[in-house]
C-alpha cells in the first residue's frame, strides 16, 4: 500500500489533466464526477495508507518514495521524492478529505457557472499541489508544491476574470506571497551552500549536528524561512492579499484561503522545525508575530460587512493563534489547531457560501438577518462551526485546540505570560465578532431576498463537517477532562512534544478556567454590543456609520494605503518614468552627435565644380609650401 | 558530419526555396519546412544515438572535423561538437522549424527570399555553434547578421528601417571589437610559440601578460555582452525585437542571444581565466542590474512585444550571472536558462505575433479580455507568463534556480538582489495576463479568432517541451555536463578569486 | 641649337598653367573649362619637355606624347559629358549642376 504514495498526489493531477485541456467539451455530468472522484480516490488510497503506517514501529514511522532524480549536478541532487511522516500525514488526511467535501459541495455552488470544468481543473491542481507541497522530500519539492499553489490561488482569486477586480485581487494575493517567496528562495539557498544537500530530513540532521542553539547561521536560516511563511500564511506584515483573497468563488476561500494552503507557512515552520529551536530568537519572533496578527485581525474582523471578509480575517487570527504556538515551541499543538481549524472555517465558509448562494450572491451581512427559520441546516451548522471558532468549552473542537496551545503558551521558557494574557485577550476578541456575525446574519429581522434552501449537496457536506467540527476535538484533551494525549502522541515522531511543564493542579484549574472564561466572555459581550438591537444602517447602501477608528479598521489599519504609497505606486511611477529606457539616450546622443559633425562637414560639399578645383588648388599649394618651404 | 550536413542542407534549402518561389510560394514554404525539420530530425537521431555512451570524463567531444583552409595564415575549416554545442544545434534547429511555421501565413512578400534569409541565419548560428576555428567563428557570426539585417529591415513593423539599422551597427561594432580581439590574440600566440594558428584549441592555455589578456579578453566580451544583451548594451534589442517579424523575434530571442552566452563559456572563460576572474564582480553586477532593469522596464511598455523583448534583458541576465559565478551549478543553469527562454520566449513571442495578424494592433490599452473569445489563447499565455515568472515545473525555474544556487556561494548579496528580480518577474507577467487577457472583453476592429491547429500544434509541442524542461531536465543536464566539467577544469580552484563581498561577511 | 634658358621655359609652362587653372575657377561655361584644361595639360607636357632637354634624358618626350595621348582622350569624353551637359540642362553653365551637394 505505502507504494501507492506517488498516487495521492497523481490522481487529482490526472484530473486536472483531463479536465483542462477539455473543459469546453465535457459534458457537466462527468466533470462532476471526475472533479470530486479523483480528489475521493486520492483521499481514499491515503487513508489506506495511513493504514499501514500506524501498523508501522513507532521508531521508523515514516514512508519515502523516490520517483526519480529531477536534478543532478554535484550535491544539488533534488529528486522526485514524497516522505510522508505524522505531520504530513495527518495534513494530507485534512486537505484530502476536507477537499473532497468542498469539491463536492461546489458540484452545486458551481452549477450555473459556465467554466465548470475549467473550475474543478484547477481545484484539482491545486490539491495535486498542496499534497506535493506537504509530501515533497526536499525543499525544491516542498517549493514546486509551494509555488503551485500560489498559481492556483491566483488562478482561483482571479477565476471570474472579467471583473478586473478579481484580476487585482488575485495579482496582490500572488505577488504578495511571491514577495515571502523570495526570503524563502534566498534561505533555500543558504541551507543548501552551507550543508550541500536540499533533502529536508538529511538538513536538519545535519543542522542540528552542526549549529548550536543562537547560531548565526541558523538564525539567518530561520529567519528567510519565516519570510515565505509569512506571506503564504498571511502574517503581518504580508496579510494584506487574504482579505483581497475573498473575490474568489466561496468553495476556494474554504479550500484553499481558509484550511489548507494559508496553513502552508505553519506547515513549513514545523517541517523544518529543527532549525527554528536552534534560533531561539527567531521564535520568540514567530510567537509575537503571530500575537500582533491576532490583536490586528481580531479589531478587523469586528468591523466587516462582508460576510467572507469577516470569516478572512479570522483565518488570519487563527492562523496566527498557530503561528503563536509554533513559536512556543509547541508544534503539535499547532498542527492540532491547524486540524480543527481547517474543519470548522471549512465548515463556516460553506455555510457562508450557503448563504450567499441562497440570497442570489449577497454578500453584505447588513442585508441579511433572521436566517435561522428559512435555512434551519445551515444556521445550525454555522452556528456550530462559530461555535468551535469561539473556542465554546467542552462541546467543540476548536476549544480543545486552543486549550492545548494557551497552555503551552502559559509554559513557554520567555515572555509566556505576556504572550498568554495576549491570546486570551485574542480568543476573546475571536468570541465576540463570531458572536456578532451570527446575530446579524441569522437573527433580528430579515433585511434582504427571501432565500431559497440550498440543494442535498450542500446540506450534506456541512453536516458532515459539523460532526467534526464537535468531535475532532477529543483526540486531546487537558488533563482535568481525560487528558487523552492521542494527537500529541501520534505526531510526536515527528515533531518535538512542547514544554510540559510539571504544572500544580491549581494551575491546570487556572488555565481551564480562564480559556473557558475567554470564550464565554467573549460571547456574552458580543450579544450585549452587538445583539440587543438591530444594526443601524443607511437604507440605501445598507451599511453602517462607521467611526474613524471604525474605519482604519475595516481598511485594514492602512496597511494597504502604505504599501501602495511607499511600494507600489512609487515602483510604478520610477518605471513608467523611464519607459523609453534612459540608457538608450547614451546611444540616441552618441547617433545625434555623429549626424552633427555630418551636417557640419557636408557644407563643403557644395555641389560647384569650380569650389572643388579652388580647394584642390589651395590644397595644392599648402602642400607645395610645406614641401618646398624649409 | 552533422553539423556540416545540416549547414548544407539548409543553404542549399534556402537557395532553392528562393529559386521556387518564382513558381508558387507555397513550395517554397514547404521546401523550407522540409529542409529544417530534416536538420531537426538530424539533430535528434545524433543525440539519441550518442546519449547511451555520451563521454563521462575523458574528451568532451562528439565528434570533429578539420579540413585546412587557408594554411598560410593557419586558417581551416573546423567544426567540433560538444554537449554544448549541440543541445543549442538542437534548439535553433527546433525553433526553425517553429519559425517556419509561424512564417507560413504572416508572410506574404518575397516569400522566397523570406526563406532564404531565415535558412541562412540557421546555417550560420549553427556555424556559431560549432566552429572551432576562430576565423571561422568570426565568418559564421557575421553570416548570421547580414540575413537577419534584411530580415527586419524588409518584413518588420512600422519603425523596422531604423531597428535593422541600429541592430547591425551594434553587432557590427562589437563584432570589429571581436576581430581585433581575434587577431591580436593570433599575433600574440604566434610571437610567443611560433605556431600562428586560429585554431580554438592551439589557443587554448595561451600565456599571454596579463594586462594584454584583460584587453583582448575584454574585445570578445563586448561582442558577447552585446549579443546577451548585457546592461548598458541591450538598447537595440527592444527595437529589433519589436520590429522584426514574428519568425525574426522568435530567432533573434531564441538564438542570436544565445550565441552571447555560448561565446562567452566557449572562449572567453576558456581562453582567459585569469582576466576573466578578475572580471567576474563586475559581470556579476552588470547581470544582476540587467535582471532588475529589464524587469522594471518590462512593466512599463505597452506595446506587448516590446514588453516581452525586455523581459529578455531580464533574463538574460541571469545567463550572465551563471557564467560569471564560476561553479558548476551556475553554467549548468546558464545553459538551461539559454534554452528554456528560447522556448518561453519563443512561445511568447508567437503568440503576440498571432494576436497581431489578428487584431493588427499590440498596444497593450486596447487590449483586454482576450481569454473570453480565444480560450486556448488565454491558456497558452497563461502557461509562458508562468514559465517566464519562474514556476516550479517549468524550465525557467530549475536554470533560475541553478544559476541563484551557483552564484549564492561566492557572492550571496548579489543573489539575493537577483532574487528579487523573480519578484518583479511576476509583476510583468501578471500584467500581460491581467491587461490582454483578463479583464472587460475590449472590442476590437477585427474578429478575434482562437488559435487554429497549426497553432494549437506549436503551442503544444511548446508547452511539452518547457515541462519536460522543468521536471526532467536531466537528459539536457548530462549531455551538456561534460563540456561544464571540462570548463571547470581550467579553474581547479573554483572560485578563489571571485568572491565579491567581504570574506567573513553576514550571508557568507 | 641655341638653347632657350630653362628658367624661361618652366616660367612660360607656369603662366599657362596658372592661366588655364585661374580661367578653370573662374569660367562657368563647360566648354571654356574644358579648354582650360587643355591649356593645363599642356603646359606640364611643355615642363616635361623644357625638363628633359635640360638633363638630356628622353624621358620627357615621352611623357609628353603620353600626356597628348591623355589629353586626347579626356577631351573625347569631356566632349562627350559636354553634349549630354547640355541635351539635359539647355546651357554649359556648370554652376546648375550642383545637384550632389551634401
Amino acid at each position: 500500500m505505502a507504494d501507492l504514495l506517488w498516487l495521492v498526489p497523481a490522481l487529482p493531477l490526472f484530473g486536472f489533466l483531463i479536465l483542462a485541456p477539455l473543459s469546453r467539451r465535457i459534458p457537466r455530468s462527468v466533470v462532476s464526477v471526475i472533479g470530486p472522484g479523483v480528489v475521493f480516490l486520492s483521499a481514499l488510497t491515503l487513508t489506506g495508507i495511513a493504514a499501514s503506517f500506524i501498523s508501522l514501529p513507532e521508531t521508523s514511522r515514516s514512508i519515502h518514495q523516490t520517483l526519480w532524480s529531477w536534478i543532478s549536478i554535484g550535491a544539488f541532487t533534488p529528486s522526485f521524492g514524497f516522505h510522508l511522516d505524522a505531520l504530513s500525514l495527518v495534513m494530507c488526511l485534512v486537505v484530502t478529505w476536507v477537499g473532497f467535501l468542498i469539491h463536492l459541495y461546489s458540484v452545486a455552488y458551481m452549477a450555473d457557472d459556465t467554466a465548470f470544468a475549467r473550475f474543478f481543473a484547477y481545484m484539482n491542481l491545486f490539491v495535486c499541489a498542496m499534497l506535493i507541497l506537504l509530501l515533497g522530500d526536499n525543499l525544491l519539492m516542498l517549493f514546486l508544491g509551494w509555488e503551485g499553489v500560489g498559481l492556483c490561488s491566483y488562478l482561483l482569486i482571479g477565476f471570474w476574470y472579467a471583473d478586473p477586480e478579481n484580476g487585482a485581487a488575485a495579482r496582490k494575493a500572488f505577488i504578495v506571497t511571491r514577495i515571502g517567496d523570495t526570503a524563502m528562495t534566498i534561505g533555500v539557498l543558504y541551507l543548501f551552500t552551507h550543508f550541500q544537500t536540499l533533502d529536508i530530513q538529511q538538513l536538519l540532521a545535519r543542522a542540528a549536528s552542526t549549529w548550536t542553539p543562537g547560531a548565526f547561521g541558523a538564525v539567518f536560516a530561520a529567519s528567510m524561512l519565516l519570510g515565505g511563511a509569512l506571506g503564504k500564511s498571511a502574517q503581518l506584515p504580508l496579510q494584506t492579499w487574504l482579505p483581497d483573497a475573498m473575490a474568489g468563488p466561496t468553495p476556494v476561500s474554504a479550500l484553499i484561503h481558509a484550511a489548507t494552503m494559508v496553513t502552508a507557512g505553519v506547515y513549513l515552520i514545523a517541517r523544518t522545525h529543527t532549525i527554528f529551536e536552534l534560533a531561539p530568537d527567531v521564535m520568540v519572533a514567530v510567537a509575537l508575530i503571530g500575537l500582533l496578527t491576532m490583536l490586528y485581525s481580531g479589531f478587523s474582523a469586528m468591523v466587516q460587512y462582508d460576510i467572507k471578509r469577516v470569516l478572512a480575517y479570522s483565518t488570519i487570527s487563527q492562523i496566527g493563534f498557530m503561528f503563536l504556538a509554533l513559536g512556543v515551541g509547541a508544534f503539535s499543538a499547532a498542527i492540532f489547531h491547524f486540524m480543527t481549524h481547517a474543519i470548522f472555517k471549512a465548515l463556516l465558509f460553506l455555510g457562508a457560501g450557503a448563504v450567499i448562494l441562497s440570497l442570489h450572491h449577497e454578500q453584505n451581512i447588513f442585508r441579511m438577518g433572521g436566517l435561522r427559520r428559512e435555512l434551519p441546516v445551515t444556521f445550525w451548522t454555522f452556528l456550530i462551526g462559530g461555535a468551535a471558532l469561539a473556542g465554546f468549552p467542552l462541546i467543540t473542537a476548536g476549544f480543545y485546540s486552543k486549550e492545548m496551545i494557551l497552555t503551552a503558551v502559559y509554559g513557554a521558557p520567555r515572555a509566556g505570560m505576556l504572550l498568554w494574557i495576549g491570546a486570551l485577550i485574542a480568543a476573546f476578541m475571536t468570541a465576540m465578532y463570531v458572536t456578532r456575525l451570527i446575530l446579524i446574519v441569522f437573527f433580528g429581522t430579515a433585511r434582504g431576498p427571501h432565500p431559497h434552501a440550498p440543494s442535498w449537496p450542500i446540506q450534506v457536506t456541512l453536516v458532515v463537517l459539523a460532526f467534526f467540527a464537535l468531535t475532532a476535538g477529543f483526540f486531546e484533551t487537558p488533563p482535568l477532562l481525560g487528558g487523552v494525549t492521542f494527537f500529541s502522541h501520534f505526531t510526536s515522531t515527528a515533531l518535538p512534544a512542547a514544554h510540559h511543564p510539571h504544572l500544580s493542579h491549581a494551575a491546570d484549574l487556572l488555565l481551564l478556567g480562564a480559556a473557558v472564561f475567554a470564550a464565554l466572555a467573549g460571547i456574552v459581550a458580543g450579544y450585549l454590543v452587538f445583539g440587543r438591537r438591530e444594526p443601524v444602517v443607511d437604507p440605501k447602501t445598507s451599511l453602517p456609520q462607521w467611526s474613524g477608528i471604525e474605519r482604519f479598521f475595516l481598511g485594514g489599519w492602512g496597511f494597504d494605503t502604505l504599501y501602495a504609497a511607499t511600494i507600489t505606486r512609487p515602483y510604478v511611477f520610477l518605471a513608467d518614468l523611464n519607459r523609453r529606457d534612459i540608457l538608450d539616450m547614451i546611444y540616441t546622443i552618441l547617433a545625434a552627435g555623429v549626424r552633427g559633425l555630418h551636417r557640419m562637414t557636408s557644407v563643403l560639399q557644395t555641389g560647384q565644380l569650380r569650389w572643388y578645383t579652388a580647394f584642390v588648388t589651395m590644397g595644392a599649394v599648402v602642400l607645395l609650401a610645406w614641401v618646398v618651404l624649409p | 558530419m552533422m553539423p556540416l550536413s545540416i549547414m548544407l542542407i539548409l543553404t542549399l534549402g534556402g537557395l532553392l526555396a528562393w529559386a521556387a518561389a518564382r513558381f508558387s510560394a507555397a513550395s517554397a514554404r514547404w521546401i523550407a519546412l522540409a529542409a529544417t525539420v530534416a536538420g531537426f530530425a538530424w539533430s535528434l537521431v545524433f543525440w539519441l544515438r550518442h546519449s547511451a555512451y555520451l563521454p563521462t570524463d575523458a574528451s568532451p567531444w562528439l565528434l570533429e572535423l578539420k579540413a585546412p583552409w587557408i594554411a598560410r595564415y593557419g586558417i581551416s575549416f573546423h567544426l567540433a561538437l560538444d554537449g554544448m554545442s549541440l543541445i543549442l544545434i538542437i534548439l535553433t534547429l527546433f525553433l526553425g522549424v517553429l519559425s517556419v511555421l509561424t512564417s507560413w501565413r504572416e508572410i506574404t512578400s518575397r516569400v522566397g527570399f523570406f526563406h532564404f534569409n531565415l535558412l541562412w541565419i540557421l546555417a550560420g548560428i549553427i556555424g556559431v555553434f560549432s566552429a572551432m576555428d576562430l576565423f571561422l567563428f568570426y565568418f559564421f557570426w557575421e553570416m548570421m547578421l547580414i540575413p537577419m539585417y534584411f530580415l527586419i529591415s524588409i518584413w518588420g513593423h512600422e519603425n523596422r528601417v531604423y531597428a535593422a539599422v541600429k541592430f547591425f551597427i551594434f553587432t557590427q561594432a562589437s563584432g570589429l571589437l571581436m576581430l581585433a580581439s581575434i587577431l591580436s590574440l593570433y599575433w600574440w600566440h604566434g610571437n610567443l610559440t611560433g605556431d600562428f594558428t586560429f585554431s580554438y584549441f592551439a589557443m587554448l592555455g595561451t600565456d599571454l601578460p596579463p594586462q594584454t589578456a584583460r584587453w583582448i579578453m575584454l574585445g570578445f566580451f563586448v561582442a558577447f555582452a552585446v549579443k546577451l544583451p548585457m546592461v548598458p548594451f541591450h538598447t537595440w534589442l527592444p527595437d529589433a525585437h519589436t520590429e522584426a517579424p514574428t519568425a525574426g523575434s522568435v530567432i533573434l530571442a531564441g538564438l542570436l542571444l544565445k550565441t552571447g552566452g555560448y561565446g562567452l563559456m566557449r572562449f572567453v572563460l576558456p581562453l582567459f581565466p585569469d582576466a576573466s576572474r578578475e572580471f567576474a564582480p563586475l559581470a556579476m553586477t552588470l547581470g544582476v542590474i540587467g535582471i532588475i532593469y529589464g524587469a522594471v522596464l518590462a512593466l512599463a511598455q505597452t506595446d506587448l512585444k516590446r514588453l516581452v523583448a525586455y523581459t529578455s534583458v531580464s533574463h538574460l541576465g541571469f545567463v550572465l550571472l551563471g557564467v560569471y559565478s564560476f561553479t558548476a551549478l551556475g553554467w549548468h543553469g546558464s545553459m538551461m536558462q539559454m534554452i528554456c527562454h528560447g522556448i518561453s520566449t519563443g512561445a511568447l513571442f508567437i503568440l503576440v505575433g498571432g494576436l497581431y495578424e489578428r487584431i493588427h494592433t499590440r498596444d497593450l490599452r486596447k487590449m483586454g479580455g482576450i481569454w473570453t473569445l480565444a480560450p486556448r489563447m488565454g491558456a497558452a499565455a497563461m502557461i509562458f507568463a508562468m514559465a517566464s515568472l519562474g514556476l516550479p515545473g517549468m524550465g525557467n525555474f530549475v536554470s533560475e534556480i541553478l544559476v541563484l544556487a551557483g552564484s549564492y556561494r561566492n557572492s550571496p548579496w548579489l543573489t539575493a538582489v537577483a532574487a528579487l528580480g523573480l519578484v518583479l518577474a511576476t509583476v510583468y507577467s501578471l500584467h500581460i495576463v491581467q491587461k490582454a487577457f483578463h479583464g472587460k472583453t475590449a472590442t476590437f476592429d477585427h474578429p478575434l479568432t482562437d488559435l487554429h491547429v497549426r497553432e494549437i500544434v506549436v503551442m503544444g509541442v511548446l508547452t511539452v517541451v518547457i515541462l519536460w524542461l522543468g521536471i526532467f531536465p536531466r537528459p539536457v543536464i548530462r549531455l551538456v555536463n561534460p563540456a561544464v566539467m571540462s570548463i571547470q577544469s581550467i579553474y581547479p580552484e573554483g572560485t578563489a578569486g571571485v568572491s565579491v563581498h567581504t570574506p567573513g561577511g553576514p550571508l557568507s | 641649337m641655341a638653347s632657350i634658358p630653362v628658367h624661361y621655359v618652366i616660367g612660360l609652362a607656369g603662366l599657362l598653367f596658372s592661366i588655364g587653372l585661374i580661367g578653370l575657377m573662374t569660367r562657368r561655361n563647360l566648354l571654356f573649362m574644358l579648354i582650360c584644361i587643355e591649356i593645363m595639360l599642356n603646359s606640364a607636357g611643355l615642363a616635361f619637355i623644357g625638363a628633359g632637354s635640360v638633363w638630356n634624358q628622353s624621358d620627357g618626350q615621352v611623357m609628353f606624347l603620353f600626356i597628348l595621348a591623355v589629353a586626347a582622350a579626356e577631351v573625347a569624353v569631356g566632349l562627350a559629358l559636354l553634349l549630354l551637359y547640355f541635351r539635359q540642362y539647355r546651357t554649359l553653365d556648370i554652376d546648375r549642376a550642383s545637384q550632389m551637394r551634401g
